[in-house]
């Protein structure tokens, strides 16, 4: 089942007007704030309704301003995390989960998945924020819906708690066969969770595709900030070792991180961001880092600043790393596209925090 | 409590319960209706729908009393037609009484659900429309146990009010033993015949414990339906 969109909506000076298609598993739709991106899934909940366009779930018609069909909230089948989980604070947390439920549907797998099952007779009052999310993210999967929208979902949260809840939405990504719109500012958090990316900039789309392609390519990195930029890449977890170091096998080459905690052979995704990655014309030795690969320079970019930014191409499978170095430092290299190069990353440069196992993509 | 009220006085009393009961429960549902209206849409008319709500409180009781008079007395023509065509009849009827009650109790009753109606938040209305909840499933599972704090005030604000109302009852129904005569008109014929102030006296502490009474009532159903809905626990 996939999302199909197309909308124009007015509101004062601002104007909303794209299109994209989201297919199954996590599209994260990136921007800035007022970028336009609640109102995109408000329009799809049909919260917000929009001047003109059409919206379509897997062939499921729910706004189509052409023929004027307007499909009223409660039968759109759509699940709404909000940013704020808005629990009814006079029900249990097992009430509030069976509200969009049929009669007979079963929780207990939705409670395992998310991990409630000792809040079910709380009050959402006695919840703690990432406990409160939790639970609205479990009613609304409890209605059956045949999209999910998330709206900043961790935004209200400290990094801690985040860090909490994001294993959970990287297993509802894996097991739950559904759409899910991921709408968020955090690049951490679309790195870890988002299979397709969507940015959004004035109400337009500016770039939509592959996370990993998105993500490493250097003319969108002021867009999604020069310092938070950084190559998505996959790999395994090969071995660990005694020393306290995971030895991950990656596109390009071997990758030692701090101890990982999963299994060998688990799939895991790796943000690697663009300061942490040096260049190097001859494979360096007695050097400190671990982590070398060998490639070629796909782009250049540079920009205003004493920046310059190289795209390059690892391994047989053309994964993408992005490095982030001074125009001193490029004009003293020479940097030419298609020229062979070492990438040299820092072990602690791979955060725990950016590792998340790669789903159906 | 029969012994200590002579049967002139128990009757009032009891009338007053009787006017001040059906005043408030029939007039519930229309309250209800009217705060979500005035709570929730925009409608053209709705400063006109407001301003009339309130006219009872701040018009003249006995003014009140006096357009109930032309508008549904046996002469007027509203009055008749539901008289000969419905069989209802409110002049000089405890109805009457229950009407004039109902309808200056109205701006309280109105007044506390809107306020409560307005603090409830729309966003967890629309959580529960994407839930798949219809506009009168989410009224009845969501907006209605949230406003039961506000419901029961507005109740015991209209039973208060009516049981005391007297300027527009005695216009418009006028003051018979048994049938219009509620607890203030009581006292108030009390008072003009010689020897009445005992009687008038014992309706005072009537009234005082009724009224009290159903104050504390009111504050108990409020404070238990407010623990119920947990909202004296705060969450971010």
């Amino acid at each position: 089942m996939s999302l199909d969109l197309r909308l124009r909506h007015r509101f004062g000076a601002f104007t909303l007007d794209l299109a994209f298609a989201a297919p199954d598993g996590v599209t994260a739709l990136y921007g800035h704030s007022g970028a336009g991106k609640s109102t995109i899934i408000n329009a799809i909940a049909g919260l917000v309704r929009a001047d003109e366009g059409r919206i379509a779930i897997g062939g499921r018609v729910l706004q189509d301003s052409a023929s004027g069909l307007w499909v009223p909230t409660h039968r759109r089948k759509v699940g709404y995390v909000f940013q704020d989980a808005r629990l009814f604070p006079h029900m249990s947390v097992r009430q509030n989960i069976g509200y969009g439920a049929a009669a007979v549907a079963d929780p207990s797998t939705v409670v395992d998945l998310l991990g409630i099952g000792a809040l079910l007779d709380r009050r959402p009052g006695s919840l703690s924020g990432g406990e409160a999310q939790r639970v609205a993210i479990a009613r609304a999967l409890m209605s059956e819906p045949e999209i999910l929208l998330m709206d900043e979902p961790l935004a209200s949260l400290d990094p801690a708690r985040k860090a909490a809840i994001l294993p959970y939405l990287a297993r509802l990504r894996d097991e739950a066969r559904l759409p899910i719109l991921y709408v968020s500012h955090a690049l951490e958090e679309v790195a870890q969770l988002a299979n397709t990316l969507v940015i959004i900039k004035d109400g337009r789309v500016l770039a939509n595709g592959p996370v990993a392609d998105l993500l490493s390519d250097p003319g969108l990195a002021r867009h999604v900030g020069i310092r938070g930029a950084g190559a998505v890449i996959e790999a395994r977890i090969a071995r660990h070792h005694d020393d306290g170091l995971t030895e991950l096998s990656a596109a390009g080459g071997p990758l030692f991180v701090p101890a990982l905690s999963g299994e060998v052979g688990q799939a895991l995704r790796l943000r690697i961001e663009a300061q942490d990655v040096m260049l190097s014309l001859d494979r360096p030795h007695g050097m400190s880092a671990l982590n070398v690969m060998a490639g070629h320079v796909t782009q250049v970019r540079s920009g205003e600043g004493p920046g310059v930014l190289i795209q390059l191409s690892v391994g047989d499978e053309g994964a993408k790393l992005l490095s982030r170095i001074t125009r001193r430092s490029a004009d003293a290299l020479n940097i030419r596209v298609g020229m062979p190069l070492f990438a040299v990353v820092k072990t602690v440069a791979v955060a725990p925090g950016d590792i998340g196992p790669i789903g159906n993509t | 409590m029969t012994g200590w009220l002579g049967p002139e006085e128990w009757q009032a009393v009891a009338l007053s319960l009787r006017v001040a009961l059906w005043a408030t429960v029939a007039s519930l549902p229309f309250g209800i209706f009217v705060a979500y209206a005035l709570a929730r849409w925009r409608f053209p008319g709705r400063q006109v729908l407001n301003g009339l709500v309130h006219l009872p409180l701040i018009l003249p009781p006995v003014v009140t009393g006096y357009i109930l008079l032309l508008v549904l007395g046996t002469n007027a023509p509203i009055g008749r037609w539901l008289s000969e065509a419905l069989g209802i009849e409110f002049a000089f009827r405890w109805t009457g009484a229950a009407l004039a009650a109902a309808i200056m109790a109205f701006p309280l009753m109105v007044r506390a659900i809107r306020l409560s109606i307005e603090a409830v938040d729309p966003k967890l209305e629309q959580a529960a429309a994407t839930l798949g909840a219809s506009r009168f499933r989410i009224f009845r599972t969501i907006t209605l146990p949230m406003i039961l704090p506000g419901l029961l005030t507005g109740m015991i604000l209209s039973f208060a009010k009516a049981m005391g109302e007297f300027g527009a009852t005695i216009t418009f129904v006028s003051n018979i033993p048994g049938q219009t005569r509620t607890l203030p008109s009581a006292i108030y014929a009390f008072l003009q015949v010689p020897g009445g102030e005992a009687s008038a006296l014992r309706l005072v502490v009537v009234s005082v414990v009724i009224a009290l009474g159903a104050l504390a009532l009111s504050e108990w159903l409020a404070r238990r339906a407010a623990a119920r809905l947990g909202l004296s626990e705060g969450r971010t």
